[in-house]
């Protein structure tokens, strides 16, 4: 253990101060490693290992997967349009009340996503104030649909995207931008080919960040997009479903979900740990 | 440093001792089926008014959840089902013993306000364009549904299958769906935003609601007093004025 965490730590930003490891981090740092993996082992080890091939078999699991997989992707695509020129006004431009944008910008981080999912209703529904007037306009609802899903999905995603490219920002060295802008590029040009290549790493980040949650993304969805096989129903509603009646299906398609989360976190692990 | 620890640990302490003061009294916790939101919740309040002292405290939700709750160890005293087959669940983990029959609820078609898609018979619900929500198949409102479409010989495509009955009936309060199957008592529950469409093939698909105390109550012989108050003439008032029949 005393290794493993000597190694990271010196990958991350040089040799460490030599010197007896204080218990008094030591000890919680451990038992927080705990509290997080134990869990993990828990799943692994009431897992119904002799059917699991069986089970994953299922066209309903791979249904759902593929779903969850092709919304947080979109979910994730959409966060990125928006999310990082967000991002780079509040980091880089003066604007009037930024602090409550701020604030503002991090509510789905704090709101319980069933509550997102009801405030989506609100707006986007059939009754919502934007939804009716889509609807009798375009004829489209989003509600049960799968563009509700990536809606719901980004929704609670996007907060931390924005956080995260905002904070590479802010840690970017300035002079650069600077220096571009008195060579008399234009602020587009600068955030293009200086700002832009200068925090790919934190975007990189943010982007896995988002993803990750997107993925997950249970009560917003459920709420908002209702859950359909096929159009709706993403692998945590089919784990949820599943809970109800087959905990050990619910256990196998969780374990589906981990798989895939740790294999794509590992695949972008350096680029997450510089940008960390 | 050690300061702020001691401060942070003696408060701890204390907050510990207050949590065990507060569970001194007694205290009773009754997992039920979120249809009977409305009518347990009165029947609580009246418990706690005839036992000074004692607390009721209920987990509503999908009883197919509440099962698998009460399976892996939660500290219930009372349960009640929306179905026999999710009592089953409990009682075959040996964990509560001969349940009794309570109350039995049918099921309504639900519509908004309105009705803006003009439902009127289950047929209705499989006009083209008419956005439909059922409970999923896992829980006893979804299995009634489908036993109630098939003794209609309806095929209905829903646009969602909720994990409950209150979330079926919350997409008909919202209007978001034109038309939902959900049992009478939600539909009373909802009345004003919501209105029921009674249909003669929900006598095909009638769920008994069972209740019992399980073995290991922590509330011991409260929790019998409360079922018996759910099974006494008082009780049985309350449930029906909720729209359950008597079973």
């Amino acid at each position: 253990m005393t290794t493993t965490s000597r190694s990271g730590s010196a990958r991350g930003g040089g040799r460490v101060v030599a010197g007896r490891l204080p218990w008094v981090l030591v000890v919680p740092a451990l038992l927080g490693l705990a509290f997080l993996v134990l869990p993990l082992a828990g799943l692994l080890i009431r897992a119904p290992w002799p059917t699991l091939l069986q089970r994953l078999s299922e066209p309903q699991i791979l249904e759902a997967l593929r779903l969850s997989v092709v919304t947080a992707t979109i979910a994730t695509a959409v966060c990125l349009l928006l999310g990082v020129p967000l991002a780079w006004l509040l980091a880089r431009v003066d604007l009037p009340g930024k602090r409550v944008v701020r604030a503002l910008v991090t509510v789905p981080l704090v709101l319980p996503p069933v509550v997102g999912g009801v405030a989506l209703l609100l707006v986007l529904g059939r009754r919502g104030l934007v939804g009716q007037w889509l609807e009798s306009a375009f004829g489209v609802t989003l509600p049960f649909t799968t563009a509700g899903v990536v809606i719901a999905e980004a929704f609670v995603a996007m907060p931390f995207l924005v956080i995260s490219v905002e904070g590479a920002l802010r840690a970017a060295d300035q002079r650069y931008e600077e220096a571009a802008a008195t060579l008399g590029a234009s602020r587009w040009t600068v955030f293009r080919r200086v700002t832009l290549p200068l925090v790919a790493p934190g975007i990189v980040a943010g982007a896995v960040l988002c993803w990750a949650r997107a993925l997950g993304e249970f009560g917003a969805t459920i709420t908002f997009a209702g859950n359909f096989p096929g159009t709706t129903r993403t692998m945590p509603l089919a784990v949820y479903l599943a809970l109800e009646t087959e905990p050990e299906a619910a256990i196998v398609l969780s374990l589906v979900l981990l798989a895939v989360s740790v294999v794509i976190l590992a695949s972008l692990r350096d680029r997450w740990v510089n940008a960390a | 440093m050690r300061r702020v620890l001691l401060t942070v640990l003696a408060a701890a302490l204390a907050l510990a001792g207050c949590g065990a003061e507060a569970s001194g009294g007694g205290k009773v916790t009754v997992f039920a089926a979120a249809s009977l939101t409305e009518s347990f919740t009165r029947l609580g309040a009246e418990f706690e008014a005839a036992h000074p002292g004692t607390a009721v405290t209920f987990n509503f939700g999908s009883s197919a959840t509440l099962a698998q709750q009460i399976v892996q160890g939660a500290p219930a005293d009372v349960f009640a089902a929306a179905s026999p087959a999710t009592m089953r669940t409990v009682t075959d983990a040996s964990l509560a013993g001969a349940p009794v029959t309570f109350a039995r609820n049918k099921l309504e078609i639900a519509v908004p306000a309105g009705n803006p898609a003009k439902v009127r018979t289950p047929a209705d619900l499989a006009a083209p364009g008419v956005k439909v929500a059922l409970c999923a198949e896992q829980v006893p409102c979804g299995v009634a549904a489908a036993q109630a479409l098939k003794a209609a010989g309806v095929r209905v495509t829903p646009v969602t299958l909720e994990q409950d009955v209150k979330a079926t009936l919350t997409k008909v309060r919202l209007g978001e769906v034109d038309a939902a199957l959900v049992y009478r008592t939600d539909v009373l529950a909802a009345a004003g935003e919501v209105r029921g469409i009674p249909f003669p093939e929900a006598d095909r698909a009638v769920n008994d609601y069972p209740i019992a105390v399980l073995d290991d109550a922590p509330a011991g012989d409260l929790a019998k007093q409360f079922v018996q108050l759910v099974r006494s003439p008082q009780g049985k008032d309350v449930l029906a004025e909720a729209g359950f029949e008597a079973p």
